[in-house]
Parts: C-alpha cells; structure tokens; sequence
C-alpha cells in the first residue's frame, strides 16, 4: 500500500498549490538555463551562418564583436589575391536604433558585399534575396516589417525584400541586411547641418596653411564632398571574410595574411570563442548565479512544506510505529511525497515552459541534456528536502498517540 | 497448559530525580491468561495508563520484568527483543479515540497493520475485510474514517487491533468516546474476541456500567495493582 499517494489524495489541494509553486520555481530555473542558451545560440548565430572560414580584422583588435574594427574596404582586393583564397567580403555590422512610425526601432545592420554577395546564404523564409544595389533590405520577422514596408534610415528610404525568422545580434535585436555601401551611409549618415559645418571646418583648416593660400581653388575642393577629395580615406569596412578553396591549407593562408601588420585574422571558432568569453560569460555567471538560488529557494520550500505535512501526520505516524512499521516505512512516506512533488513540479515546469518560453522576449533553447541535468537535480534537492520531515517523523514516540 | 498472554512482575516506574522524582509505578504484578479479558479500574493518576505504556512496550519500566506469551520481553529498561518488531508481532492497541489514519479508509486502516508484518498486500486486503466483516463494518470498507460513526471507527481500530492476531490486547478507556449502547457492545466484542481468539485483553476503563463483561476486574491506586475479589466483581455478583 502506497502511503504517500493516499496522504496526497487527502491533501490535494495544498499538493497541488504547492507543486505549482515548485512548478513556476522550476519553469524559471528551466527558463534561465534556456535563455543562456540561446545568448549562445544568438550570439554565434551570425558567425555560424556567415560562412567564413577567417576573419580579417583591423590589426591589434579582436573584431566587430568585441570592439570598434576598422579596415579599408580595398582590403578585400588584397586578401583575394593570397593564394588558397576563393573568395572575400567585405563585412560591415552596426546596431543603430531608429524611430519608426512612432515606435523605437532597434535593429543591427548587416553589409552584404554586393554584387558578390546578394544574401544567397540568409535562410529566408518569405521575400527573395537583395536584387539591387541600393534602398532594398532583409530583415527579420522579430522586427515587425513586413514584405514591402518601407523604412527610412538617414536620408535614404529602404524596402523590406525578404524575412529571415529568428536571426538576431548578439544583443537580441533583428538582424538586417543591405549592401555594404547602404550599411555605410546608414552608419554614416550625418544631418545636413553636420555637414555643411564639417566642409566649413575643413575650408577653416586649409585657409590657415600655406599651400590654401598659395592655391585658393583647393579651398572650393575642401568645401565639397568628401568622396571627391582624392586625400580623404574611402568609407572603412569592420572586417574582411575569406573563404578558402577545397583542399587549401588554412594554416598557410593565415600565416601568410599574419605577415601584413595592419590586420589581425581569426578563426571562426575564434570569433565565437571571443564573443562567448566577452559577451556571454557575465550573463552566464548572472543566470547562474541566479539559478542556483532559485533552486536553494525550491529546496527550502519544499522541505517546510514536507515538514509541515509530516507535522500534520505526527499522530499517525506515532500510530504506525506503535502498531510496528519500520522507519523505512515512513521514511518512506516521507521521502516519497518529496519527490512526488519534485517530479511533478518539474513535469508541470516543462508543460508550462511549453507554451510560455516562445513568448519570451529572448529566444530560451532547452536542450535534451539541460531538461535531464535539471531532472537530477530536481530528484537530489526532492531528497534533500525530505531529511527535514524525516528527521522529525523518526525522532517521534510512539506513545505520543496516547498523549494527544 | 500454554503462557500467559501477558506476566508482569514488579513493575516500577520513576519520573525524574530528586526533588522532582514521581513515582508512577511502585511494585505492580499482573498475570492475564490467554482467552482471559481483564478490566483495570483506578482514579486518574493512580498509574493505569503508566503500567498498560509499560506492557505496550512503549514506555519501558524503571525496574521490573515484562514477559508476553512467555517470551521475556523487557528486563526493567532493557529491551530483551526488537520492541518494534515484538509489537507488531504479537500486540493488538485500542485508545480512547480509534486513532484512524485520516488518508487510508477502513478497509486500509486494517490492511496496514498487516501489510507492516510482511503479510502480503492481496492476502492482507482478504484478510481485513474478512475482520471488518466479523467486527460488523463491512459494508463501511471503502469509507474514510471521517465518513464513520465512533462506534464504526472503534470496531474498526479493533479489527486492526486483532489483524496480526496477536496474543495480547490492549485497550486504553475505548468506549469513553462512545455512548453507553456503542460502548457496552465494544466491550462485548473484546470479551468475544479474548474467548473466540484465545487472546488476552486488558481494558483500562472508568464505564462501570460495563463491568459485566470481565472476567476478572484489577484495581490500580497509588501506582500497585490490587486484585479485585471474585464477588466484587459484577460478574460473579
């Protein structure tokens, strides 16, 4: 005869508020551990789905990801010409947010190498790829655009092409993908008056030298557009990806793109090693740190809940021991409604996980391996938790039935 | 001619020390033959409940020895035997109250008693609804103790009380909770089960209205036991 099961049955109301409690309890630890996750899963989301076999970064940094990177555009000419090289893009990430009909619209901005590169790769799931040079854009269906919605950004109006689903930076903003040159002028676009004070300047700058005295038409040059004064610098590029041939010998082409002192080049599993250990790993440390107490807090809820229950059965158990059950008997009665309510609280947590991580606003991946980790824990704090009630239940006299 | 039910010899118990010393017990001696029901009558204090804790083997003695069914059990604080074990071997328990357990229902409330000695669950399912039956409560088996009446519960505590078949009976003021029809056939059904089942039955009780069904009566006062006369007894009367 199962004791435990007929001592819930008598109790099952407060069974069943208190596993919906250790349920929610259980769901949150299960939801952290799943928002972990997918930090990881976002965060090297873009890495994994770009295709690179090396990043080229601006020499002395550590990439787009974990600072300001900043490389020549004509980069990518150079790398091309290293042999074992197949192919290379010039890549350009920024996150900028912008008002959009009324609403803050937060997006990362992506550069596509076009005409190379027309976002063959982005797994789209309506829309097509980008099919011209400028104002068309993909973005991602987290960021509520839809199919032919125009968005301005700067001075340029942009149509949304294409929808990616669940392609999100390493912040959990929307990924967006336009050419290169379109990321660029949305990076730089400045307001009119920024500008006219810029070629100002610029004019200020050249009439106190010598050679602005001497040649007053570089005066009309320094007051026009940038891109048409040969001295300033093309718009820079944050990296340059390559892609190695079949066959090639990446440890040669690195070695030989090592040799430039103005870049420095990553693996891919680099890249993400970098974005883990610097993005991830405090929120990492934080939900951990947070998991653990709730799973402290499950603990002690469970114990004085199985406390109190035993408390409740003092007079029967007495009668048990007087009429000569073992402590395994009620040890076990004790123990068992332990994990009775572990188990089904975490049954419930996942039920509840069901419907509730979807909506989210961070994308939680519970993985087979995190669901049995929990479950074993669940079982050892369920078991933890029963020591208290059954320390009381075996300290108990059987003559107490007599006195009550 | 077989053991006693039960032999008690010069039992004594003492509370505390000292200044605070209580002498509960002071040299009590009692034989119950086996098929023999036995009344203990005593005003409160006087040690009855003390003496029947001892014999229960709850509340060991300070000094004293405790036999049951001719196997010493406890030389004075000295467990002879695993009490526990010993208990649910051999000894049958009714109280005041039936002391159910809430969450089992009647039939079930037997079926532990069994189901604690090993006996297994299908054999102890027959078993205690064949002593339901017996004690008159079988059709109440599927009810919870809280859907009985107090009679129905103390035949059911008595149906538990005899499940291990055990060679001594205690009962502590069993019909105390009950009215004097409820109590007077409890007390028939202990007497029905000493002589039917060959068992001892003690019963501490102050219903003198029932006095009847012992076949011998004790007195207890200031912690000694003092055998009543056969002609003072109702029986014999």
């Amino acid at each position: 005869m199962n004791l435990a099961v007929r001592d819930i049955r008598h109790n099952s109301g407060r069974f069943v508020f208190t596993t919906l409690g250790i349920g929610l309890l259980l769901m949150i630890v299960m939801g952290m551990g799943g928002i972990y996750r997918g930090l990881i899963y976002e965060a090297t989301l873009l890495v994994d789905r770009v295709g690179a076999d090396l990043w080229v970064v601006q020499g002395g940094t550590r990439g787009p990801f974990a600072e300001v990177s900043r490389i020549s555009a004509s980069l990518e000419d150079r790398v091309r010409a290293v042999p074992g090289v197949a192919n290379a893009r010039r890549f350009v990430s920024h996150t900028i947010q912008r008002v959009h009909q009324g609403r803050p619209l937060r997006m990362v901005v992506q550069g596509l190498s076009w005409p190379e590169d027309r976002g063959g790769w982005i797994p789209l799931v309506a829309g097509r790829a980008l099919r011209q040079a400028h104002y068309e854009m993909i973005a991602d269906l987290s960021l509520h655009l839809p199919l032919g919605e125009k968005v301005t950004l700067g001075r340029d109006v942009y149509e949304v092409v294409g929808h990616t689903l669940g392609m999100v930076g390493t912040s959990g903003d929307g990924l967006t993908f336009f050419t290169v040159s379109d990321a660029l002028a949305i990076q730089s676009d400045v307001p009119g008056e920024a500008v006219r004070l810029e070629r100002a300047a610029r004019r200020s700058r050249l009439e106190n030298i010598e050679i602005g005295r001497l040649q007053p038409l570089l005066l009309d040059r320094a007051a026009g557009p940038s891109g048409s004064i040969p001295a300033l610098s093309k718009p820079q590029v944050s990296a340059v990806l390559v892609s190695l041939r079949p066959g090639a010998d990446a440890a040669a082409v690195r070695a030989t793109l090592e040799n430039w002192p103005d870049i420095t080049v990553f693996s891919t599993q680099e890249q993400k090693d970098l974005l883990l250990s610097g993005m991830v790993d405090k929120a990492k440390r934080q939900l951990g740190l947070f998991r653990v107490l709730l799973i402290i807090i499950s603990t002690i809820i469970i114990a004085l809940i199985i406390y109190t229950l035993t408390l409740d059965k003092i007079r029967d158990i007495a009668l048990l021991k007087l009429i000569g059950a073992r402590n395994g008997v009620i040890g076990g009665l004790i123990l068992q409604q332990s994990l009775l309510m572990g188990a089904f609280g975490y049954a419930l947590a996942w039920g509840i996980g069901q419907f509730t991580f979807p909506h989210f606003p961070r994308l939680v991946v519970v993985e087979p391996s995190d669901l049995i980790s929990l479950g074993f824990i669940v079982l050892i704090i369920s078991t933890l938790a029963s020591l208290l009630g059954i320390w009381k239940a075996l300290r108990v006299e059987p003559n107490t039935v007599l006195s009550a | 001619m077989s053991a006693p039910a039960v032999e008690v010899q010069h039992l004594r118990k003492v509370y505390g020390s000292g200044h605070t010393e209580v002498v509960a017990i002071r040299d009590a001696s009692l034989t119950i033959a086996r098929g023999e029901i036995v009344g203990m009558l005593g005003p409160s204090g006087s040690g009855k409940s003390t003496i029947l804790t001892a014999m229960a083997l709850i509340n060991p003695p300070t000094s004293g020895q405790v036999t049951i069914g001719g196997e010493a059990v406890l030389d004075g604080p000295k467990a002879l035997v695993d009490l526990r074990a010993f208990r649910r071997q051999h000894l049958g328990f009714v109280f005041q109250k039936a002391n159910l357990i809430p969450f089992l229902t009647a039939l079930e409330n037997v079926q532990i008693a069994l189901e604690v000695n090993d006996t297994a669950p299908k054999a102890a399912r027959a078993r205690a609804m064949e002593l339901l039956d017996y004690l008159g409560v079988g059709e109440r088996a599927g009810n919870l103790p809280v859907a009985l009446s107090g009679g129905e519960q103390q035949r059911v505590a008595v149906a538990r009380a005899l499940a291990n078949n055990p060679s001594l009976i205690l009962a502590d003021e069993p019909t105390a909770a009950l009215d004097s029809k409820r109590g007077r056939q409890v007390m028939e059904l202990f007497a029905k089960v000493a002589h039917e089942r060959n068992a001892g039955v003690l019963v501490v009780t102050h219903d003198h209205r029932t006095l009847d069904v012992f076949d011998r009566i004790v007195d207890v006062e200031d912690g000694t036991i003092h055998e009543r006369a056969p002609s003072q007894t109702v029986k014999s009367s």
